[in-house]
């Protein structure tokens, strides 16, 4: 049976692991080989890795560090951050990145997603959608949820599945940094409209929210960052309790 | 020395990158007597079959597939290219297993992507693995069950995880990025 995924975040700054509240404030959480290789031995899924400062300068940096992830863990990842062509992603494929996730970039020009997975294949391509909810509707959100697009989420997850992307990584940003919960509402509406897996994101605050997100919703993975890197969750006890929850985790 | 089929494929690094953890040496070469002369040789790759195919006949590197005597692993993409034919860009492949890769039906998410355990485990490539064991999938197309199918995995329905036929083996699964178990399967090849 296919296991549903835990998925540690990684947001990178200058090579150091971060994780803002609301995508603000960031705080220092270590060093992100040491806490990729911590996360696999606790059995971690798979691992994302975003830059969330990613310029055109410290892109050859970011390689650098893909490569020593990529010599060091024996479980797939996902690199983003600031990836707009296809260059990029050749980079960090070659680097040994398994994924890479495509935002605001893919908002902007959709013929992104059809370029890598044409190039690259759509297994490799992540797109993450930032989510807001704004008068009553899901509407997209880019440039770290500083922008309001048009766009309803529900529709740009349609398209960037037609346009071939692999996986949708969904962030609630009403929900992102609250520990809250994850958002049920957009989380199932999307996965019961796309037929490629999702990953829920935003608002993991208890084992019980994970519980909640796969139980209630079509979602296959579910994503977090701050609870694991600061110890308030660790992925052993998390998994225990979803298994016993009868949810299918692999352990 | 492990050789490492260079073609127009992704994640071959990622296999050289598990042989080194686990203490081998490998290199990625598509010299044929390179690759003739290797005590084993692995078949990676993720990527899109008809030009895959095409890459490697233009380069006559599916005559030398073929005349390899020692122990070869596919690995995704790999074991679809060692079957007969793909429905992925309806293209011939090598032909070693008798049986076909065919899209999955759109009834669950596509692709199968992330953990899954493997229902029937035959010989010594799966030695020590149990079917409670998760191994890390993602594929749209699958390889039906076939006389050489030594694994089978069930997604959908159920397909072949792992074929065997004379010295050549395939998984359909990563084991470069299965985590221990994965590395178990390695371990268990290379010592073939």
């Amino acid at each position: 049976m296919l296991k549903r995924r835990i998925i540690p975040c990684l947001d990178i700054k200058d090579g150091r692991t971060v994780k803002g509240v609301n995508f603000i404030n960031l705080i220092d959480a270590g060093d992100p080989v040491e806490l990729a290789k911590s996360y696999v031995k606790q059995g971690a899924d798979e691992l994302v890795f975003l830059d969330i400062t990613a310029t055109i300068e410290n892109r050859k940096a970011l390689a650098g560090l893909v490569e020593r992830i990529a010599a060091e863990i024996n479980i797939p990842f996902t690199v983003g951050g600031g990836i707009d062509n296809v260059n990029d992603v050749s980079i960090l494929l070659k680097a040994g990145a398994d994924k890479v996730t495509v935002n605001s970039s893919a908002v902007r020009r959709p013929e992104l997603i059809s370029e890598i997975a044409g190039q690259f294949g759509s297994q490799c391509i992540v797109v993450a959608i930032d989510t807001k909810m704004v008068n009553d509707e899901w509407i997209v959100v880019v440039d770290g949820g500083r922008t309001t697009t048009e766009l309803k989420t529900i529709n740009w997850a349609g398209r960037v599945e037609e346009l071939g992307a692999g996986e949708i990584m969904l962030t609630s940003m009403n929900n992102d940094g609250t520990k809250s919960g994850f958002s049920l509402e957009i989380t199932g509406e999307v996965s019961s409209n796309v037929n490629i897996p999702v990953i829920a994101s935003g608002g993991a605050g208890s084992m019980e929210h994970f519980r909640e997100v796969f139980c209630n919703t079509g979602c296959s993975a579910a994503l977090a960052a701050s609870i694991f890197h600061f110890g308030e969750i660790t992925i052993p006890e998390l998994k225990r309790y979803l298994i016993n929850e009868k949810i299918s985790i692999r352990y | 020395m492990i050789a490492i089929l260079k073609y127009n494929a992704g994640n071959i690094k990622s296999v050289q990158n598990a042989l080194t953890r686990l203490g081998y040496k490998s290199m990625i070469t598509d010299n044929p007597s390179e690759l003739l002369s290797a005590d084993k040789v692995i078949f990676p790759g993720v990527g899109e079959a008809s030009s895959a195919i095409h890459y490697l006949k233009e380069r006559g590197l599916d005559k030398t597939i073929m005349e390899l005597k020692q122990p070869v692993l596919g690995i995704c993409l790999g074991l679809q290219l060692m079957c007969r034919s793909s429905e992925e860009g309806d293209t011939k492949c090598l032909g070693i297993f008798d049986t076909d890769v065919r899209l999955f039906p759109p009834v669950d998410k596509i692709p199968h992507m992330g953990w899954n355990n493997c229902l029937t485990l035959k010989g010594n490539l799966f030695k020590g693995i149990s079917v409670y064991d998760d191994l890390y999938y993602v594929h749209s197309y699958y390889a039906e069950i076939s006389s050489s199918t030594i694994a089978t995995c069930d997604y959908i329905l159920p397909f072949s995880a792992a074929m065997q036929k004379e010295n050549f083996y395939a998984t359909q699964f990563h084991p470069e990025k299965s985590a221990e178990t994965g590395e178990k399967i390695l371990k268990n090849f290379l010592k073939l």
